[in-house]
């Protein structure tokens, strides 16, 4: 650990936290970082890289199975499931090393171990070895991210119930499956085994899947996931969850208690949402305030806490890596000094899945603007009706823009279909430099590409689009 | 491509005018010089020329429109082998008033509307950057947010800008908060939020520009650009200059006599008693440079030049047209600029530079009786000459009654730059060359 003399200590590596300290370096802090596993976080090392990995995978396997529609043929297909998952383990290694690196270019300390509060000002790290030190920096940055949730009073055997974690390394293909919860985990999980095969069943509390999303684009997933034999379940609750003889069996109740059902499978993913790692490192003994498994922040990610700050997943939703690395941004540079800073608008932060079809969304659904009392214009357009979309086989998805009809402010985009993720920043960028439906009109999308559905779905919702 | 007719600017300083009506219709012929429409300034009312031949294809600013930014498009001249098909280029502007006034009809009818304007800001950019759109609500003048296309720039997001139009909020009065000092959706929300029912109050009332007539006989009277001017430079000056005042009574027999006589050899127009006055009073000045200032504040500023200004009174005001070099000019050049401007600016012809500048006014409210007044000094100028009517009086000569025709001048004079003493030295040369005239061929 050498100096102990350090301006930003930043706790967790993953990717609120390794930015967080590269920005504080860049800002000629002295800087270390403290991580008791591996540089990436959850993200790098078990979350958004290997999973997108997977799911890559997934979609070879998926164009595999309509070669004959492109004029191929081919005998003897088959996939090695081991090879699949050790492709994505490498991925993932060969990233975090990276981070490593990236710490020794930008001078950032790396101690391995786990930190804890002791008093407001200073951490004990306990190293790996059991060794005890205590560093008193100037300013402490708190990135130690989010764990799954776990259903309430299920003690279950992790071999059959699993968390994303072991989701993501499985050993042979199971042959059934049961996703419970339907948020980007669960419908990313159930997407990557209904590709190779995996009887499906997804289970969801609320009344449609992706709950988070525009009700419509959440219908139109749904459609397609059945269509591609995901049984989906919604409006009931898990009522308890038995392993034996090696099945699973979950009892699903309706959520007004007059219906159940018991469904079963070779494995289940529980995949309820996650919560914040507010426990066990000096948090509330020290003064911090925790609100439903969060940290409490104000815009400037301050703990209002001595010099104590905490960024990413530990402070609550949307629980992304690119708005973790956004917020480390922001409070390092608040923490330099830095004039004319902007916090960040949640309004402004895409969310990404990358099942298949693709989901990605920035803004308002429908349902909350016009429950925020806007009147809105509302254009959708189909990817059946773009070229680019049909020439790659890929003529199943929705763009969908919601305009304030006053001022013409994009609230809301939302989007289902190939490659979606990869255009939605188009939309993040417009609504950061606050377009409006005429700047949006007057760009010129290239032709031919998916992103001219974009186009003319800000067209439709003037009900000028030319392509329907 | 059709040719833009813009509004001209008339002096340097102009950043917009009115447009008071236009000469021609729309398809009527012109060939370049006709003049086709009058633009109306604080003072002066101008022509705009053609500056081709062809057709006046189109009308955009319509008579009586106030406030029209220079170079804003005015209207559209079709040249030879062009027709009307080729105005589906040129935005009519017409549509753009709709979108704010039609915002609280239903979804489905605004939707319509504002695809117009799409359409309409879509072909602007298609057409011709010489064919710029006027701004969507341009007719509401506290409406500054456009700005940028032509003078200052303001960075502001183009969401921050249409809720400033639609909330009629000048974007230079805000300060942006947004990357790089940008204007951004929460600036104008804040100071949406600080506006106060006062303050709509009063920005309605600023639209209601048109005269009100109410029941009981009261009627209200739309000021044109000249009383506001007029209002505004009195109300300075009579509040910021310390005004003196002096007069003298200028025997004026001799200069009746001469008068009469030069009349009689004249084959022009008379000379009158006030084109004398002028030239006494640049000549007063040649004699007393130290009243040929003006004041600076920070210095005075002396001039080699002595220019004249003379009052004409206009039905709905006055203009005070400038004689430049009066002291070097004959009586006879000096009456025929005086006719000549008066005329011209009781039409509201004549140029900024005609009537911008002097250091002295002769004002003359003789021909209405009037015996004597003072005068408001007209800035930046530091002195003004109130002439009353010329009487026979009984005077005093040689410690005995006679009778004389005599003037009353009262000169009011700017305690800043002319005491008294020179205040006292100028009258008192004005009044000896009004007596004894011969002198002014000195």
């Amino acid at each position: 650990m050498g100096n102990h003399n350090f301006d930003v200590v930043v706790v967790g590596g993953g990717p609120g936290g390794y930015v967080a300290a590269i920005r504080a370096s860049q800002l000629g802090f002295n800087t270390a970082l403290i991580e008791r596993d591996s540089l990436g976080g959850i993200c790098l090392n078990w979350g958004c890289i290997p999973t997108k990995s997977l799911l890559h995978a997934a979609n070879i396997q998926r164009l595999l199975g309509r070669i004959d529609e492109f004029g191929f043929s081919a005998k003897e297909l088959h996939f090695d499931l081991p090879k699949i998952v050790a492709r994505s383990r490498k991925i993932a290694s060969g990233l975090s090393d990276g981070i490593s690196h990236l710490m020794k270019k930008h001078k950032v300390t790396v101690i391995k171990g786990e930190a804890r509060l002791d008093g407001s000002d200073s951490l004990i790290v306990k190293g790996d070895n059991q060794d005890s030190k205590r560093i008193t920096p100037n300013n402490i940055i708190f990135a130690t991210g989010a764990h799954a949730m776990e259903l309430p009073g299920t003690d279950v055997d992790d071999e059959y119930v699993w968390t994303y974690k072991e989701a993501m390394v499985p050993e042979v293909l199971p042959e059934s499956l049961i996703v419970i919860g339907s948020g980007a985990i669960g419908v990313e999980f159930a997407s990557f085994y209904n590709a190779f095969g995996t009887n499906v069943t997804m289970v969801e509390k609320l009344d449609y899947i992706l709950p988070s999303e525009d009700e419509e684009i959440s219908r139109f997933a749904r459609k397609t996931f059945e269509e591609q034999g995901v049984s989906i379940r919604t409006g009931c609750s898990v009522n308890g969850i038995k392993c034996e003889d090696g099945l699973v069996t979950v009892k699903l109740e309706s959520l007004d208690g007059r219906s159940s059902e018991i469904i079963s499978a070779s494995r289940a993913i529980v995949a309820i949402g996650i919560s914040g790692n507010t426990q066990g490192i000096g948090l509330e003994e020290n003064g911090v305030q925790i609100d439903k498994g969060h940290v409490v922040v104000d815009q400037w990610l301050h703990t209002g806490v001595g010099n104590l700050y905490a960024i990413g997943d530990l402070v609550g939703p949307p629980w992304l890596a690119h708005k973790a690395m956004h917020e480390a941004v922001i409070c390092v540079e608040r923490m330099a000094g830095v004039e004319n800073l902007i916090p960040i608008n949640q309004y402004n932060i895409p969310s990404c899945i990358y099942s298949s079809p693709q989901v990605a969304s920035v803004g308002l659904t429908e349902e909350a603007a016009r429950q925020n009392g806007y009147k809105v214009n509302v254009g959708r357009f189909p990817l059946a009706a773009n070229g680019k979309a049909l020439a790659q086989g890929e003529g199943d998805g929705l763009v969908k823009t919601i305009f304030d009809t006053t001022t013409g402010e994009l609230l809301g985009a939302h989007m289902i279909g190939a490659e979606v993720t990869e255009l939605i920043y188009g939309y993040g960028l417009a609504k950061e430099l606050e377009t409006t439906e005429l700047d949006l009109i007057r760009t010129v999308f290239p032709h031919p590409t998916i992103s001219e559905a974009m186009h003319e779905s800000v067209l439709n919702a003037y009900s000028r689009a030319i392509h329907i | 491509m059709p040719t833009s007719i813009t509004m001209p600017a008339l002096s340097p300083t102009m950043t917009e005018g009115n447009l008071a009506r236009w000469l021609k219709a729309e398809g009527d012929s012109v060939n370049a010089g006709d003049p086709i429409a009058e633009i109306e300034t604080d003072k002066a009312m101008m022509e705009v020329e053609a500056v081709c031949d062809g057709v006046l294809g189109r009308i955009l600013v319509p008579d009586g429109t106030e406030n029209v930014e220079v170079n804003t498009i005015i209207g559209v001249m079709l040249l030879d082998g062009e027709d009307s098909s080729d105005l589906n280029n040129v935005d009519d502007g017409s549509s753009k008033g709709k979108v704010t006034s039609d915002q609280s009809d239903s979804q489905g009818e605004w939707t319509d509307v504002d695809t117009k304007d799409i359409a309409d800001e879509l072909t602007d950019q298609a057409s011709s950057n010489t064919v710029q759109s006027s701004p969507p609500t341009s007719s509401q003048p506290l409406i500054d947010s456009e700005t940028d296309r032509i003078g200052e720039r303001v960075m502001a997001s183009p969401l921050a800008r249409r809720m400033a139009e639609q909330t009629n909020i000048d974007l230079k009065s805000i300060e942006g908060s947004g990357p790089g000092g940008r204007i951004v959706k929460v600036d104008i929300e804040a100071i949406q939020a600080q506006m106060s029912v006062q303050t709509a109050d009063r920005i309605e009332d600023s639209h209601t520009d048109k005269p009100r007539h109410d029941a009981d006989g009261v009627k209200e009277i739309r000021l044109s650009n000249m009383r506001k001017v007029i209002a505004k430079r009195l109300t300075e000056s009579k509040q910021s200059i310390p005004h003196f005042y002096m007069t003298v009574e200028c025997e004026i027999d001799q200069l009746l006599s001469y008068r009469k006589k030069l009349n009689a050899r004249r084959t022009e127009h008379d000379l009158t008693i006030n084109d004398f006055v002028v030239k006494a009073a640049a000549l007063a000045l040649q004699e007393v440079p130290e009243a040929n200032c003006t004041w600076n504040e920070q210095s005075i500023v002396r001039y080699d030049n002595i220019d004249i200004a003379v009052a004409v009174s206009l039905e709905e005001g006055l203009i005070t047209p400038i004689v430049r070099d009066a002291n070097k000019k004959g009586l006879s050049r000096i009456s025929a600029e005086v006719r000549d401007m008066a005329g011209r600016g009781r039409e509201g012809k004549l140029m900024p530079n005609e009537y911008q500048g002097g250091t002295l006014t002769i004002s003359n409210l003789g021909m209405h009786g009037v015996r004597e007044f003072v005068a408001i000094i007209n800035p930046p100028q530091s002195a003004i000459l109130a002439v009353g009517s010329g009487e026979q009086r009984a005077i005093v000569k040689d410690g005995a009654l006679a009778i004389a025709t005599t003037i009353n001048v009262t000169l009011s004079a700017d305690h800043r730059v002319v005491d008294g003493t020179t205040g006292a030295k100028l009258l008192g040369a004005f009044r000896s060359l009004v007596e004894d005239p011969l002198t002014m061929l000195l």
